[in-house]
């Protein structure tokens, strides 16, 4: 497969999960912010910022919907829904042959319902019905690609993009609450609290797959133990290592199994051995944002040798290799 | 002349000065349409609305379609299309075919001879300064050996025909002609339409296209690499034929690649695979010459591939067509075919040209710009309609603008006559129509020459218009080529 269209397709897929997450953020701070008071409005956007990794140009500035209107729509900012949508199209385009046509149109009908909405909506019900809508279709994407794309190079391109994405999201999520958040409270919880607490399951869809593994007995701990932790949660970070390692192994024999990959293999194993016997205990006891912060260099290493191994190697590196 | 006592289907179809591929001057059906006409005139009129709809169901299914961005929904368009095949004899056929083997044959020949000894221009058959001033004429190619002596592997040459009848070379394209793409799928979409009409009317297959293309490509392959890696290299997804590049490499099997995929080291080329570099043995271009090397030509052009000239230099990499190829398609030297063919073969052209007036010399420029209103202009090195003016369609300013642009530069102008192209039956709203046509064969020059038998047939949709390219409002039809 050609390094162009291997990165497309990554790019497409990292761009859609980009999207999804931020809906999904939006969607759950917009609604806590009716339970809470006005004055924890600067706190919960501000984080809310910091989980998108502090897109440039964007700061809290007191008004709420106004911070959401331009992470949705506004086509100055790259990290708005619409602009990873539309990216994500502007990388399908350059692909167009390598993905089934059903892919592309259901990618292309998204990116029209996202940039004909009306870009000043009133405040509440229809911005939520917007964020609906996106989602819908990227769920639906998601679906079309998995049932009519040969599941072969270019799909486990696919889903490498989407799990990378995903697990560096989610570890960035559990990153922004400070360490004393993690810790078991001494105090009896605050109805307050809880809002919080199944606010950020919520933004994981991760909340009714938690009640069924811990019963609604919510905190901090077992929040963080099932996020990071779990083999089964597809939106856990471990999850996602798997699934990103089991990606990378695939690529890896498709390509002949040569040398060339061995690095990228090595750190994704053991990132991946890493989350697998880890105990939360022991990680509670120590630095929970250190460790946290440890896990996202990690994935960003991932990335790194990803580009270095498959997408944008050096041309005389690859010749010593390739003859 | 209306044809008395006409079905209503028929009530607007006018026979004139034009030649018509259906009807003889006297207004009766000639042989080889009369069957096509039969089951036509019996479909009822909703039954071919039917049909119609039905192919364009099929395009838009097959993806055959462009994009116009910023409206609705990304609306795809599919490419205009006509319903009726164009059908040429097998007579006709073999006579074109002759033609054309010719034509391509001394237009190679001749290239080679320019860009080595220059013998034609040494004995003054072609003058030095059409060649030299021409602006595609590449002087890099000097001296350079290509595989099997191959300058042009793939043409697309527009023939018309003369209100006698007779079919003449309206122009060469011998750089990177397009349009294959719609001659196949036009095929594949009638086949399914009208499946008995065509079988009654044993048609001559051309599905083997990709095939022939693939084998030429390989037999234009480097010496020592007897499993040549074959790439097609596109502009890129912003250019209106990408359709056709992705439909070709996929019928081919192989790897549709841009600039940006491509290195060169050594002067060796190699795409940039995931797997690490990949040799590259032939490549497809269909890129221009001015954009494909920035080292070796335009140096602002980001479309190509910085080294390819050099390692196409060292014999390590083809290059389908080659460069430098677009002066043998320049518009003056056009005038000269015949003559060429004559040179080189010791035949006379069994294709005519048109007749064709050069600029340069001043007694022709003077009988130009005094009959313009009667005359096509045309700017020698464009293509696809752009840069003409079509005397009888202008108006006096337009005439004017054209008049000081040939005494700015008589060189780039060439002018003839206006022909009045052949006209064949159109499905227009409910009924038949005549429209003018062109035909452009594929030709296909590797170890030996492949004609498939057919080609696009172009059609200038709008009543009366002579214009069939598609940038300008023309559309298609499929062309069978008969048996018998």
């Amino acid at each position: 497969m050609l390094a162009r269209v291997a990165t497309s397709l990554y790019w497409m897929s990292r761009y859609l999960e980009r999207a999804e997450h931020t809906v999904r953020l939006l969607e759950v701070n917009l609604n806590l912010m009716l339970d809470e008071g006005e004055d924890t409005n600067g706190r919960r956007w501000t984080r809310v910022l910091n989980a998108l990794g502090n897109p440039k140009g964007l700061e809290w500035e007191g008004d709420a919907y106004g911070l959401a209107r331009a992470l949705m729509f506004d086509e100055h900012h790259a990290a708005s829904i619409m602009c990873c949508i539309s990216s994500a199209r502007e990388n399908a385009r350059q692909v167009r042959e390598q993905i089934s046509s059903d892919q592309w149109q259901r990618l292309n009908r998204l990116y029209h319902e996202v940039t004909q909405q009306e870009r000043d909506l009133a405040q509440d019900v229809q911005l939520s019905d917007f964020l609906l809508a996106a989602m819908e279709g990227v769920h639906l994407f998601q679906g079309v690609t998995d049932s009519t794309m040969g599941h072969g190079e270019g799909w486990h391109f696919i889903q490498l993009g989407r799990y990378l994405e995903r697990a560096s999201a989610t570890v960035r999520l559990l990153n922004v609450y400070p360490v004393e958040f993690w810790q078991h409270a001494d105090r009896a919880p605050e109805s307050t609290d809880y809002l919080e607490w199944i606010g950020l399951l919520r933004s994981c869809t991760a909340f009714e797959a938690y009640c069924r593994v811990y019963t609604a007995d919510v905190s901090p701990d077992r929040i963080l133990e099932f996020l990071l932790l779990d083999a089964k949660f597809p939106h856990a970070i471990r999850y996602s290592v798997d699934a990103l390692q089991t990606a990378l192994e695939a690529i890896h024999r498709e390509g002949g199994g040569s040398r060339r990959g061995e690095t990228l293999k090595r750190i994704g194993g053991r990132l991946q051995a890493q989350l697998s016997f880890a105990d939360v205990q022991e990680i509670a006891m120590h630095d929970v944002v250190e460790y946290l912060r440890a896990i996202s260099s990690q994935l960003q290493l991932v990335n790194v040798e990803i580009f270095h191994q498959y997408f944008d190697y050096p041309i005389v590196a690859a010749l010593a290799t390739s003859s | 002349m209306v044809l008395p006592g006409v079905p209503p289907a028929l009530k607007n179809y006018q026979l004139d000065g034009a030649f018509d591929e259906m009807f003889t001057p006297h207004g009766e059906a000639r042989a080889h349409y009369a069957p096509l006409l039969e089951t036509f005139m019996q479909l009822p009129a909703e039954e071919l609305q039917r049909r119609k709809l039905a192919a364009e169901v099929s395009f838009l299914n097959q993806g055959i379609t462009f994009t116009v961005y910023g409206e609705e929904e990304g609306t795809e368009r599919i490419f205009p299309y006509d319903l009726l095949p164009r059908i040429v004899t097998n007579a006709e056929w073999e006579l074109i075919e002759r033609g054309l083997t010719q034509r391509i044959t001394a237009l190679n020949l001749f290239l080679r001879d320019i860009y080595n000894e220059g013998k034609i221009l040494a004995d003054a058959v072609v003058p030095r300064e059409i060649v030299f001033s021409c602006r595609h004429f590449r002087r890099q190619m000097r001296g350079l050996q290509v595989p099997r002596n191959v300058y042009i592997a793939v043409v697309g040459t527009d023939l018309i025909r003369m209100p006698s009848g007779e079919f003449v070379v309206l122009e060469d394209n011998l750089r990177v002609p397009s349009g294959v793409s719609y001659m196949l799928t036009n095929r594949r979409v009638m086949k399914r339409i009208f499946p008995q009409l065509f079988q009654q009317y044993g048609v001559r297959p051309i599905e083997h296209y990709s095939q022939a293309l693939l084998g030429t490509l390989r037999s234009l392959a480097p010496e020592g690499r007897p499993e040549p890696t074959i790439v097609l290299l596109t502009p890129g997804v912003y250019n209106s034929a990408y359709f056709e590049h992705t439909y070709l490499a996929r019928q081919m099997g192989i790897e549709l690649v841009e600039g940006r995929d491509l290195v060169t080291h050594d002067n060796v080329v190699y795409m940039r695979t995931t797997t690490g570099l990949r040799r590259v043995d032939v490549i497809y271009r269909r890129v221009d010459d001015d954009f494909i090397d920035p080292l070796a030509f335009r140096t602002d052009s980001v479309l190509g591939v910085a080294g390819l000239f050099n390692a196409y230099r060292a014999g390590n990499v083809t290059l389908a067509n080659a460069f430098g190829t677009g002066v043998a398609d320049d518009k003056a030297l056009y005038a000269y075919v015949p003559q060429i063919i004559k040179y080189y073969l010791g035949e006379e052209a069994v294709l005519k040209n048109v007749e064709t007036f050069l600029l340069t010399d001043p007694v022709q420029r003077q009988h130009v710009l005094e009959n313009m209103d009667k005359l096509v202009v045309k700017a020698v090195g464009e293509s696809g309609g752009y840069g003409m003016l079509i005397g009888p369609h202008s108006s006096k300013a337009q005439q004017d603008e054209f008049a000081e642009m040939i005494k700015a530069d008589p060189r780039n102008y060439i002018a003839q006559p206006t022909i009045a192209l052949s006209r064949a039956p159109c499905l227009v709203g409910d009924g038949i129509e005549p429209r003018h046509v062109d035909l452009r064969p594929y030709i296909l020059f590797g170890d030996k020459v492949t004609i498939v038998p057919g080609g696009l047939t172009r059609v200038a949709l709008r009543r009366g218009s002579l214009v069939v390219n598609s940038s300008q409002g023309g559309g298609s039809k499929d062309t069978w080529v008969l048996n018998q």
